[in-house]
């Protein structure tokens, strides 16, 4: 009985990655536990071990083939006794190559970034007054683009230093530090223990003494056990002192839902953020803004939460090719102009909401949809004009709907643009539980561009509850 | 002290004239101040928590003697005494106290919330243990700037227990920060004794699986704390890393204003009053030693008085902060950008 190799998934979110070498050849006999392979993921190179014994019959996904689906049979394994010969591919699997010398899947990050949909070239700078007309732009993903800020920033200013856990050597448990190290040292990159309060209010102290540090938690998860710092250090001391103690530092860090990793892994901090005086807070959707507004963050004098998503980290969009691409913090941007109806979203959801306003359009229904970029301080001027033309108004956020930034728009929305509202907002949210690990309960929890298609169909009376 | 602290240290008297007097002058100053801040709350003029530090005098000024200008101090919420041995204006101190414009922080941050950029000190915390990471921070920025300045942490037995303090002195240690902890083991953390709080009660040896140094030292005694202090900074600021000093001292007031302090007895304060006393103590050193007589001494009293009154003064005439910095230092504004 042969055995088929599939391609592994190596982290929660890996959904292919490039077979970068074969370490054994088609006729070495194999013991499990021996590393077969090598496979770059969009974090990292792994090995790959074989589970099972026998001799490597067939090598069906060549070294170096990119874009490799989790689950395609990349080797066949024939069991001792048999004729290496002779064995096939029991499994099609889903996206397994046909033939041995197989063809690269066309490289496709996921979640496809919906804008390249629009393909429109106007598209990046549609409501971006500081980008230069006649500016070109570089693909680049939201974690080179991340990456890019800080050096520059650092590159620009001798005080400015990034700390945190595997920041250094390991080059970012997200990779969002890579290479870092290398160019600035370990003065400058700083690898703590695992020991989230301490080394926040380490940072809070060292800006305190003068310096601007760049405090990253491997997810904002873990920085509950920082929170405490973060509010009463960070955002309070200016005020309690009357003006004499600022503090520059940016908290950054992976937001809101990964992949199948759970409740304790899988929350949107914006609003628990967002409710503090003292603090900016800022969540980017595309990789652009994700490097102006890093670079703003880093240069403010003031303490900023800074929220990323990871989900977003491998996705690629256009970056202006300035020299300081830098933008201003609490302004929202138009992503895509309509007139029926407004949605309004943040990080990840603006993806979804342009994806929806995409099926809309088929409908007839003429979306509009802002990317608030900023939590804190929230641009509700640019929302409220929005929805002074469209009428109707759609919130979409990852996190819950209680207490949450959709009710902090729709307050500010009934309250400045009553008048003009033509229906009741409606509010896209996570279902108001912990977030489930069973696949079919994480789907149902988390909001998606259905949710958003169905809550604006229902504010534009097209279907009746 | 009830009971003599275990390898506390023998006090030597090879002080000078000038010092020992500087050194009354501080003690003074700080429980003067102390007594009429406690006096004002009574009278309704300073409200919310205020932790008087009359009893532990000694130990913020043998400390301070042994920093030197750019050094910074930060320390939790008993603080009054840190901000008037670091030089803060005792009329802005006290002028906080009763939440006035004239206050260190125009009146926005009281009795637990003064900073001052200007004498390196740099709060006045409230949360328990909040400034020992954030002292870990200002003795990482001093490594990370260069130059030899060292930052000193205070905190109290109660503070000990907190988590962020071993996580602290594990980056300390780890790399070598230039910062001095000083726990000032008052014996209480509120109402609860070290013993009941703390399996192990001698805390200078809360370092020891972080290989950081530490000794117990008489924190009534001020020239035991200098002695001890200069030691300890010189470590620090030679870049060997960090160093604790447990002070035992004592506070004679409750925990806070509101505080009964029926947790002990009266006796007990009585003795250490009697025969502890930081500011008696010296006094009678410097008696002894024919650096001053009695009247002399109840000269500088006298003028330690004037100053306390001059703040309290001050403080009560110093208007309420104007409506519109309600709105004042939330966020600073951005320059450009």
């Amino acid at each position: 009985m042969s055995v088929d190799i599939l391609m592994p998934a190596l982290s929660p979110t890996m959904e292919e990655g490039t077979l970068s070498k074969w370490l054994k050849k088609e006729g070495d006999k194999i013991s499990s536990g021996d590393i077969i392979a090598e496979i770059e993921t969009d974090k990292a190179t792994m090995e790959v071990e074989a589970v099972d014994e026998g001799v490597l019959a067939k090598i069906l996904v060549a070294e170096g083939t990119e874009g490799v689906k989790v689950n395609a049979v990349i080797a066949v394994l024939a069991e001792d006794g048999e004729d290496a010969g002779d064995v096939k591919p029991k499994s099609n699997g889903a996206a397994a190559p046909a033939k041995s010398d197989a063809e690269p899947v066309a490289k496709e990050e996921k979640p496809k970034p919906p804008s390249d949909a629009e393909a429109a070239p106007a598209a990046p700078v549609l409501s971006d007054p500081s980008i230069p007309e006649g500016t070109s732009f570089t693909d680049t993903t939201v974690r080179d683009a991340l990456r890019d800020a800080m050096a520059e920033e650092m590159r620009r200013d001798e005080t400015v230093f990034v700390m945190g856990e595997e920041v250094a050597e390991y080059q970012g448990a997200y990779k969002v530090t890579r290479e870092l190290l290398q160019e600035f040292g370990a003065r400058r990159v700083v690898d703590t223990p695992i020991t989230e309060h301490g080394f926040a209010g380490l940072g809070v102290g060292a800006a305190f003494g003068g310096l601007k540090p760049i405090v990253e938690f491997m997810t904002f998860n873990f920085a509950m056990q920082a929170i405490d710092q973060i509010i009463n250090s960070a955002a309070k001391t200016l005020y309690m002192s009357g003006g004499q103690m600022g503090c520059s530092i940016v908290f950054r860090g992976p937001n809101g839902a990964a992949s199948r990793v759970g409740a304790q892994h899988s929350q949107d901090y914006a609003s628990w953020y967002g409710h503090i005086p003292g603090l900016k807070v800022i969540a980017p959707y595309d990789a652009a803004d994700a490097k102006g507004l890093l670079k703003a963050a880093i240069r403010d004098p003031n303490p900023v939460v800074f929220l990323e998503h990871e989900l977003l980290y491998g996705t690629s969009f256009p970056v202006p090719d300035l020299e300081d691409h830098i933008l201003p913090i609490g302004k929202a941007a138009v992503k895509r102009v309509g007139t029926d109806v407004t949605l309004v979203g943040y990080s990840r959801m603006v993806g979804f909401a342009l994806q929806a306003a995409e099926e809309l359009a088929e409908q007839g229904i003429s979306a509009e949809v802002i990317d608030l970029r900023s939590i804190r301080p929230l641009d509700t001027a640019t929302v409220i004009e929005s929805v002074k033309k469209t009428n109707r108004l759609v919130t979409c956020e990852e996190g819950w709907r209680f207490m949450g930034i959709g009710a902090e728009i729709c307050a500010s929305v009934v309250s400045d643009a009553f008048d003009y509202l033509d229906a009741p907002p409606a509010r896209v949210h996570q279902k108001d539980v912990p977030l489930p690990y069973a696949a079919n309960l994480e789907a149902m929890s988390l909001p998606g561009v259905a949710d958003i298609v169905a809550a604006a169909r229902k504010v534009c009376y097209v279907d009746q509850e | 002290m009830a009971t003599k602290p275990k390898g506390a240290k023998k006090a030597p008297s090879k002080a000078s004239k000038a010092e020992l007097l500087e050194f009354y002058r501080a003690m003074l100053l700080i429980r003067r101040f102390e007594e009429k801040a406690g006096q004002l709350y009574g009278m309704g003029k300073i409200a919310g928590f205020c932790h008087l530090y009359i009893g532990q005098e000694a130990v913020v000024t043998g400390m301070q003697a042994c920093l030197k200008d750019r050094d910074q101090v930060i320390t939790g919420y008993r603080d009054h005494g840190h901000m008037l041995a670091c030089g803060l204006d005792p009329k802005g101190v006290m002028a906080e106290l009763t939440g006035r414009s004239g206050g260190l922080s125009k009146g926005k941050g009281g009795s637990m919330h003064m900073f001052s950029r200007e004498k390196n000190f740099f709060g006045g915390h409230g949360i328990v243990g909040a400034q020992v990471p954030l002292g870990t921070g200002l003795a990482f920025a001093n490594k990370y700037k260069g130059g030899d300045n060292v930052s000193l942490a205070y905190f109290g037995d109660g503070a000990a227990n907190q988590g962020q303090v071993y996580e602290s002195f594990n980056m300390a240690s780890l790399w070598d920060l230039p910062v001095v902890y000083v726990i000032e083991n008052n014996q209480y953390a509120m109402g609860t004794s070290v013993a009941r709080a703390s399996a192990e009660v001698e805390l200078y040896k809360r370092g020891i699986s972080f290989e950081i140094e530490g000794e117990a030292v008489d924190g009534m005694d001020v020239l035991a704390v200098k002695e001890a202090g200069e030691k300890a900074v010189k470590y620090a600021r030679s870049g060997k890393g960090p160093y604790i000093l447990e002070m035992k001292t004592y506070r004679y007031r409750g925990h806070s204003m509101s505080d009964p302090a029926k947790y002990r007895k009266r006796e007990e304060v009585d003795d250490i009053r009697t025969h502890h006393d930081p500011i008696e103590g010296l006094k009678g050193q410097i008696i002894e030693a024919g650096h001053a007589t009695e009247d002399e001494l109840k000269n500088i009293d006298k003028e330690i008085k004037g100053i306390v009154k001059d703040a309290a003064d001050f403080s009560l005439e110093s208007p309420e902060p104007d409506a519109s910095e309600l709105w004042t230092d939330v966020l600073r504004e951005v320059e450009g950008v």
